[in-house]
């Protein structure tokens, strides 16, 4: 049948375009490729190519013919064996009513996933089922362990297990870690596994990213996540969204590691937290630990999951010693908040570093009978939410503790769950403390003022508390 | 995938003027190396596929069938086929965003790449990707990346990953001399020729990033020389001659085999059509276009050789008709093929740990 050449859209936006000028002749041939007109918009000048070969017999839309509708036929062309009297099929077949139409987008898709709200929909429907953490069998013994050493243990122990898992980084190997978390790997694994990088963050992400993508299972660690901004590209754009992307074929199985927020005294541009950045971004799961144990144990779970994770230490707390059962193979489940103090007047919930605001405020609000529970997130991204309603439940009041900026944050998140999720509960106004919403100063003073402490949390407690 | 045996094996010349320093390199042209009639045969076949499929995929575009961003790979054809009949199983793949003629070329199914143009669920990525998002770890298809220079340290990445398990495999890296210019990129080439590893830089030097002309973004235009820096030679290939392009690539995957590390080919190449569809066509002129169509078109060369060689016109013919019927029954499919279930929405998020 002979074919129609029908008028182009050149963006989804189009509608309708000036038809500027022919480039052929009723009767001439034409072949694949050949440029058969030229169309106008306000925004773009397209030439019109023939996708058949054949004989161009008639031409239904003249030159500088102005709003002539997108998909309408401007143009017959004869097949080879054709002929004239072919033409009537053609222009029959054209006065079908609607030629070839998009499909209609999803406001007419059925109520049961487009109805309003459900845009507001949090993605867990793929999170794993989350389980408990694993019973300490009666009679383990515990190890007093810094959180820089569970971190080596956690990934010494993974890379003894999988020869796919290697770490790579800055100064990770000869140096033996800007912070000391790698102490000992070169040894034992050699400089194959064990990979010094050049201070190319957005290169060897990339690099990671993409032998993580060839099924290896790489670690990359970050000095600092003050410098993953420069690769954050591939983190949020290689690594998260590729799975989705690829309809589920394409999987990356990498752990980006480093400290992340403030130290001391190093100013704002190694000073800030990235939690809420990365905690917004579907594909990734986002990790931040507190104790040595859950360093150890979630470590270990980032290492063996098959997505990318982003895992947030804390400098400050790296040298801090806590408990860690002597167990084999202790992993915890991503995913999974801890109740780190039990209470019932009020519910702190925080994670990090920031912990230790939580446990000072606590130690005194005790004193003045106020007993918190305090909630360690521990995974920000998926939230435990039903452990932290759960506790709300019982304490009716919530106060949420972070260093990272207040606007948009991990505590804003949490804040805005448990008032929509269980309002009815709530005796008070969900409360935020956080970092001032600055950039980081140096003069010891205003860094204080710029970071929240235990007296801040208390004065939040007291408040939700209505006790002056 | 018949006929991909070369007629001539070449060893790599270490003489021929592709070392580094400023020397400038050598331009490999297809006098080097003759194709056998099924070669030919081949080459003419794929690149044909590629020129009808993008064809049609411009025409469903204009119909509003394919939404959003669509880069025709038109005119570009024998960097691709002629690449692949130089790599070997194992090799891996990975581009930019003009990424429909490399997934055809790696002998990924015409249909499911263009039900993915239509978004539909039987796309590669059950129309979640899109045109410029698809991959195929059968045919060692790693993307389909749209962040100009973003797929380099990927692929760099899966070089890493061959030089780690030992395996013997390249990772062929395409971009463009627009994302030549990108940092990515070099800090890719440090740590590639650092390292060692076994990745083939292919830059499909096209002239254009978008509307900018390589002169008008680069402060030098020689893209074979932009590995001096870290000692990666590279060298420039006429891109619109298959056999030029076939013999410069298996010179280089066989150096890359033997351990050298990285290096560069420059495919010296030229798109017909715009950017993306929505192109204004003002930055260069129809002449500039028209010429480049008539006088170096890269099938056109090898049908005139196939019909110099005495090669029948109708059996040429034959094949014209061949894939004008895989492009229509993609077509096809593409337009009738549902739309992924609503569901889909929510899934491949994440791997179920």
């Amino acid at each position: 049948m002979p074919s129609e050449v029908l008028m182009p859209a050149l963006s989804p936006t189009m509608e309708e375009g000036t038809l500027a000028k022919w480039h052929v002749e009723e009767g001439a041939s034409v072949a694949s490729g050949d440029v058969l007109a030229e169309i106008e918009t306000d925004k773009a000048v397209m030439e019109v190519e023939a996708v058949d070969e054949g004989t161009l017999a008639r031409i239904l839309v003249d030159n500088g013919t102005e709003g002539v509708k997108v998909n309408t036929p401007i143009a017959i062309i004869l097949l080879d064996g054709e002929d004239e009297s072919d033409i009537g099929a053609a222009t029959a077949a054209a006065a079908r009513p609607e030629p070839a139409q998009a499909p209609q987008s999803p406001e007419t898709a059925p109520a049961d996933a487009g109805q309003a709200g459900d845009k507001g929909r949090i993605q867990t429907a793929a999170a794993p089922a989350v389980g408990r953490d694993p019973e300490v069998p009666e009679g383990t013994g515990f190890t007093s362990t810094t959180v820089r050493e569970a971190l080596r243990d956690a990934m010494a122990e993974e890379m003894r297990r999988d020869e796919n898992v290697f770490l790579m980084g800055e100064e990770v190997a000869e140096y033996q870690g800007a912070y000391k978390i790698s102490q000992g790997l070169l040894q034992e694994f050699s400089a194959a596994r064990v990979i010094d990088t050049p201070i190319t963050e957005y290169g060897f992400t990339g690099i990671g990213t993409g032998a993580a993508m060839a099924g290896l299972r790489p670690i990359v660690e970050f000095m600092t996540f003050n410098f993953a901004m420069q690769a954050i590209d591939h983190i949020v754009n290689s690594a998260a969204k590729t799975l989705y992307m690829s309809g589920g074929q394409m999987r990356c199985p990498i752990v980006f590691r480093g400290p992340n927020g403030a130290a001391a005294r190093v100013a704002a541009q190694h000073s800030q937290c990235y939690a809420a950045w990365y905690a917004q971004i579907p594909g990734l799961k986002v990790v931040a630990p507190y104790t040595a144990s859950d360093a150890k144990g979630l470590l270990k779970a980032a290492i063996r999951d098959p997505n990318p994770v982003v895992f947030l230490e804390n400098e400050i707390i790296y040298g801090q010693s806590f408990d860690v059962p002597d167990l084999d193979d202790w992993v915890l489940p991503i995913g999974k908040a801890r109740i780190a103090r039990e209470g019932k007047d009020v519910t702190i919930v925080s994670y990090s570093r920031s912990m230790d605001y939580a446990h000072a405020a606590a130690e005194i609000l005790s004193g003045d009978n106020i007993e918190a529970e305090i909630v360690d997130l521990r995974t920000l991204r998926p939230l435990d939410m039903e452990t932290v309603i759960n506790s709300v439940k019982k304490t009716n009041r919530l106060v949420t503790v972070e260093e990272s900026w207040p606007v948009g944050s991990v505590g804003t998140e949490v804040c805005q769950r448990v008032t929509s999720e269980a309002f009815d509960h709530l005796d008070a106004p969900p409360t935020r403390v956080t970092g001032t919403d600055v950039p980081m100063p140096y003069a010891a003073n205003l860094e204080k003022l710029a970071l929240p402490n235990a007296e801040d949390v208390v004065k939040a407690v007291r408040a939700v508390c209505y006790v002056s | 995938m018949a006929a991909q045996k070369k007629a001539t094996s070449r060893k790599p010349d270490e003489s021929n003027g592709t070392q580094v320093n400023g020397t400038k390199a050598k331009t490999s042209t297809g006098d080097e190396a003759a194709f056998s009639t099924d070669e030919d045969i081949h080459a003419y076949r794929q690149m044909l596929l590629i020129r009808r499929f993008e064809e049609k995929a411009g025409q469903l575009y204009g119909m509003g069938l394919i939404g959003g961003f669509c880069h025709l790979y038109i005119g570009q054809e024998a960097v691709v086929i002629g690449m692949q009949m130089a790599l070997k199983d194992g090799d891996q793949v990975i581009t930019s965003y003009r990424d429909h003629g490399h997934m055809l070329a790696t002998g990924m199914d015409p249909k499911g790449v263009m039900a993915e143009l239509t978004g539909r669920q039987g796309g590669y990525s059950k129309g979640k990707g899109g045109s410029m998002h698809m991959f195929s770890i059968e045919k060692n298809f790693y993307g389909g990346h749209g962040i100009v220079g973003g797929q380099v340290p990927l692929g760099t990445g899966l070089a890493f990953a061959n030089k780690y398990r030992n395996n013997g495999n390249v990772s062929i890296t395409y971009f463009g001399e627009g994302a030549a210019n990108q940092g990515q990129v070099y800090e890719s080439f440090n740590m590639a020729k650092l390292w060692s590893l076994p990745v083939l830089y292919v830059i499909e030097n096209n002239k254009y990033g978008m509307g900018t002309s390589v002169e008008r973004a680069s402060a030098t235009t020689d893209m074979s020389q932009r590995g001096q820096s870290f000692g990666i030679e590279g060298e420039q290939v006429d891109g619109m001659d298959i056999r030029a392009v076939h013999a410069a690539g298996s010179k280089a995957l066989e150096w890359i085999r033997a351990g050298n590390g990285p290096y560069i080919l420059e495919m010296l190449t030229y798109r017909y059509r715009g950017h993306s569809m929505s192109d204004p066509a003002k930055y260069r002129s129809r002449e500039e276009v028209k010429k480049e169509r008539e006088e170096h078109d890269a099938i056109q060369m090898v049908r005139d050789r196939l019909l110099a060689a005495g090669k029948d016109e109708a059996d040429l013919k034959e094949i014209d008709r061949e894939i004008r019927a895989i492009v229509s029954d993609a077509a096809e499919f593409a337009q009738n093929d549902p739309e992924p279930d609503i569901s889909e929405l929510m899934t491949d998020i994440l791997v179920e740990a």
